[in-house]
């Protein structure tokens, strides 16, 4: 691999058009990335799902190097109907449209960046490997007061033009006092076998409000991991709403810094697995600061070989008093080859806090089943409303209608 | 209040910090095949005892001391550790108490445990281990007359060797991790049981673990058999003297479980703990397994860990057979510079298999407390379930308490619970307890023991008494 992802490098830099300082740069995450390599199952946060493994098995030798020169036609077929909304579309890593048509152009920002943040806590070698690599990446800066009308939300199309690449993705935020973004990012893979590297930062100020809902639907033989970092200041709120049922491999990160008083974030997900998939959530919520709240759900129904992971993790700092935070995850296992791994963890060193978390796992109950049949539903009747009612129970956490409405339409779910 | 006080005042300073002045054997200093063999050599020990020791040392060469846990410390130099300390008095066994040494049943009488049978009021049956040996196993004829087996190691080696050599290391094998094969090659004494078929232990039995030469590694080895149909419930204590250094203590604990037999194992630990600055104490590494073996079997760990400067265990069970049964009951309670690691794994092999965790954490002062666990259920393990609850009191901001539980579920017919809670003791509670006339540190008392009553309870009525007033008094000084 060592030898190819020089070269990829190379050509990478050869064919864009980086300062020297930024080439510079760059070439020392690559550094970074080639002495680590992938992680894998020897690190804790890799414990469950060794990504080392999954790509060689699935994928075996990754290319690096993509050409951002041509452009690709947009199909506007998969756009989402019934909801206005800006866009932002990447296809195949580049970014194509960028198109805002519902906001106030002044009040918004939009930047190209090449110096990217580089000292974040919980590292791992996959963001090196995306500074690395990324191309141009955007920050967008909602400026103070200022709400967004529509959602924005952000298209991530590939086609099969490509083919065993590695593809490297970043996006910035930064959101004003007291200003706020409802943000969709929605996959739609109609590429195999290739590996997607996405990287959010978010910098929530004062009375922020973000909600970020990632929907990961379609079915598709790609191998994914996105990182989200959030900042957040003074009484601000996040909310990270996770559909985790489409790729072939999934792991989403969230690492929520709440780093100012009266500060909030949730995080809640599902995971709809079948056919060997393989899903993972793992989220950090660090509690810093006095009277900070973390809520956490997170529901998996698991068919016939799939494997989901759930690692949650609560740390509070001893100046973080009046902490809340609350955990919980639960899964259906429907079949005998399917598999549910949990870590909740808390580490704590503040006394003043509230702070639990639960974890329950096991197969739909036959009492249940028995109490719907004798009420004239056939079993797979049965079988369904059960599972919707427990996945239902999560989408009813997502504050905003609009999207609410959206997601339940899109999992075909009914009132 | 009267006896309230007087505890405070004899355990304001570790109560069995003296230290017995008595001549020793040493091995020489160091690590190395020539002092396993001394230990084997002086303990006269068969052929196949050594190349079990050497075999294990062979493998230790290779392993590499672990760094994963939360608790860090300063690199211990395994070749500046006696390995083997036995009082010169024992070099050639006595046959009664009568024989032993008179300092000896001194030192035993200052910890409480009356080795002399006419002392007896309490009818348990004692192993006690000096340093490297075991001094005095009481109650012996009683027990003899059952068919049970009850003697420290180094004499189940001599008599009993088909057993020993058919159960050591089926459990707690000689590639196990680091601390587990160090104590392979060295182990020096423990206590032996084995309840044969059909059998109710008619007493409780108990090793109790005595820590006195100085730059002494203290490594036992206890083995627990407990053949088909039968019951034994066995304690373990342990203290040590107040010393400026860290000393180690690394035990192995093995119990084999066959076709509906059921083992209990409570240990009160009390190893020293250090002063208030956090120097000294003792670092207590143990490995203890169980493995439930036959079918219906039931191994059940209760432990209260107050002591030792930094307790880094998991007594775990494998549920091998099918039914089988597993618990865990445990209450940690770190004070001053404490810190502990502890926890259980818990893993489902067998149909039909149970597990029940109930970990009670309690932080205060400057320490830290983990709680960490794993529960595996095998895709074998049909209609297995689990229910864990751990729950940790933080007492004051500079101390910290971690829940890091693995979870894995292979087995879509079976269950898994798991519930955690981290809280500090109200204002409200502590109000209502003074309203009635307590005063803080007894209010502080009263709460914490009903915190952890669901694992006191589980501890035989002699050792409950005593583990009671072990936590009132582990916590003193941390109200206010």
């Amino acid at each position: 691999m060592t030898e190819q992802i020089k070269i990829d490098f190379e050509k990478t830099i050869k064919n864009s058009t980086f300062s020297e300082s930024d080439t510079e740069f760059k070439k020392g995450f690559l550094d970074k990335f080639i002495a680590e390599g992938f992680p894998n199952r020897k690190l804790e946060n890799w414990k469950f799902s060794d990504i080392n493994q999954i790509i060689q098995k699935k994928i075996g030798e990754l290319s690096f190097y993509n050409d951002y020169s041509l452009s690709n036609k947009i199909d506007t077929s998969t756009f989402i109907d019934g909801l206005e909304h800006n866009k932002i579309v990447f296809i195949n890593g580049k970014v194509e449209k960028i198109d805002f048509i519902f906001e106030d152009k002044d009040q918004i920002e939009i930047n190209e960046v090449s110096k990217l943040k580089d000292k974040l806590e919980n590292n791992n070698s996959l963001i090196d490997l995306n500074n690395a690599f990324t191309n141009k990446s955007y920050k967008i800066l909602v400026k103070e007061n200022y709400s967004f009308n529509k959602p924005l939300i952000v298209y991530h199309i590939s086609n099969n033009k490509i083919k065993s690449k590695n593809i490297n993705l970043r996006l910035e935020f930064e959101l004003k006092q007291n200003s706020s973004l409802r943000l969709i990012d929605f996959f739609n893979d109609k590429s195999e076998k290739n590996f997607m590297n996405i990287f959010y930062n978010f910098d929530l100020k004062k009375d922020a409000i973000l909600k970020n809902y990632k929907i990961d639907k379609i079915q598709n033989n790609n191998i994914k991991y996105s990182f989200n970092n959030i900042d957040q200041d003074e009484n601000s709120v996040s909310e990270t709403f996770i559909l985790s049922a489409g790729s072939d491999f999934l792991k989403n990160e969230i690492n929520c810094n709440l780093n100012g008083k009266y500060s909030s974030a949730f995080v809640n997900g599902i995971f709809s697995l079948m056919n060997s998939q393989q899903h993972e959530v793992r989220t950090t919520i660090n509690h810093l600061s006095k009277n900070t709240k973390s809520y956490q759900l997170i529901k998996s129904v698991l068919g016939k070989e799939s494997k989901a992971v759930y690692q949650g993790k609560i740390f509070v700092n001893s100046t973080a008093q009046k902490t809340d935070g609350y955990q919980l995850s639960k899964a259906i296992l429907l079949d005998k080859s399917s598999e549910f791994n949990a870590k909740p963890e808390l580490e704590i060193y503040a006394d003043d806090v509230k702070c639990s978390h639960g974890s329950a796992s096991g197969s739909l109950d036959e009492n249940s089943i028995f109490y719907l049949m004798s009420r004239g539903l056939s079993y797979q009747q049965s079988k369904e409303l059960l599972i919707n009612g427990f996945v239902l129970d999560v989408i009813e956490k997502i504050t905003d209608t609009e999207i609410k409405d959206l997601v339940k339409s899109m999992i075909g779910l009914k009132e | 209040m009267d006896t309230r006080e007087k505890n405070i005042e004899n355990l304001k300073d570790y109560k069995y910090g003296f230290t017995t002045d008595i001549e020793n054997i040493r091995a020489p200093k160091g690590l190395n095949e020539d002092v396993i063999k001394f230990i084997s050599n002086i303990k006269k020990e068969p052929k196949w005892m050594l190349d079990f020791r050497l075999k294990a040392f062979e493998r230790f060469k290779q392993l590499k001391e672990p760094n994963w846990q939360k608790p860090k410390y300063p690199k211990i130099d395994y070749q500046d550790l006696y390995y083997y300390s036995a009082p010169k008095s024992m070099k050639d066994k006595p046959k009664s108490l009568d024989e032993l040494d008179p300092k000896l049943l001194e030192t035993y009488k200052k910890l409480g445990i009356p080795l002399q049978e006419q002392a007896r009021i309490n009818g348990i049956a004692v192993d006690a281990v000096f340093d490297s040996v075991s001094v005095a196993t009481t109650f012996k004829e009683e027990l003899t007359k059952k068919g049970i087996i009850f003697c420290s190691m180094s004499e189940a080696i001599q008599k009993h060797s088909e057993l020993v050599k058919k159960y050591l290391g089926s459990v707690i094998p000689t590639t196990d991790h680091f601390f587990a094969t160090l104590n392979s090659a060295v182990f020096t004494d423990g206590s032996f049981v084995y309840i044969p078929e059909g059998v109710k232990c008619p007493m409780e039995l108990s090793t109790y673990f005595r820590i006195n030469a100085s730059e002494t590694g203290q490594f036992e080895r206890t083995l627990i058999i407990a053949d088909k149909g039968s019951y034994v419930s066995y304690l373990e204590g342990c203290t040590a003297p107040m010393r400026d250094e860290n000393q180690l203590h690394a035990a192995n604990v093995e119990l084999i479980a066959l076709d509906d037999a059921e083992i209990k194992y409570s240990t009160v630990q009390n190893w020293y703990p250090g002063d208030e600055n956090g120097k000294g104490g003792i670092y207590n590494f143990v490995t203890k397994r169980g493995l439930c073996k036959g079918k219906n079997s039931k191994i059940s760990w209760t432990q209260v860990e107050t002591g030792s400067a930094i307790t880094w265990k998991y007594p775990s069970c494998i549920l091998k057979g099918d039914n089988s049964i597993g618990e865990f009951y445990s209450i940690a309670i770190t004070n001053n510079h404490q810190k502990a690691d502890t926890g259980t794994k818990m893993i489902h092999l067998g149909k039909n298999t149970k597990s029940k965790i109930i970990s009670k954490g309690i932080s205060a002062g400057f320490s830290d407390m983990t709680y960490r666990g794993l529960v595996d259920i095998n895709s074998k393990a049909k209609n297995s379930s689990n229910y864990t609850q751990c729950d940790s009191l933080l007492m004051g901001n500079k101390c910290g308490a971690h829940t890091v539980p693995y979870i894995k579920n292979k087995n879509f017919d079976s269950n898994i619970a798991h519930e955690a809670t981290t809280s500090k003791i109200s204002e409200e509670q502590l109000h209502y307890c003074q309203q009635r006339g307590l005063n803080p540190e007894e209010a502080v008392g009263l709460i914490v023991n009903g915190f952890c009553k669901e694992v006191l309870q589980q501890l035989p009525m002699e050792f409950a008494v005593e583990a009671q007033k072990l936590v009132g008094i582990s916590l003193e000084g941390s109200v206010g």
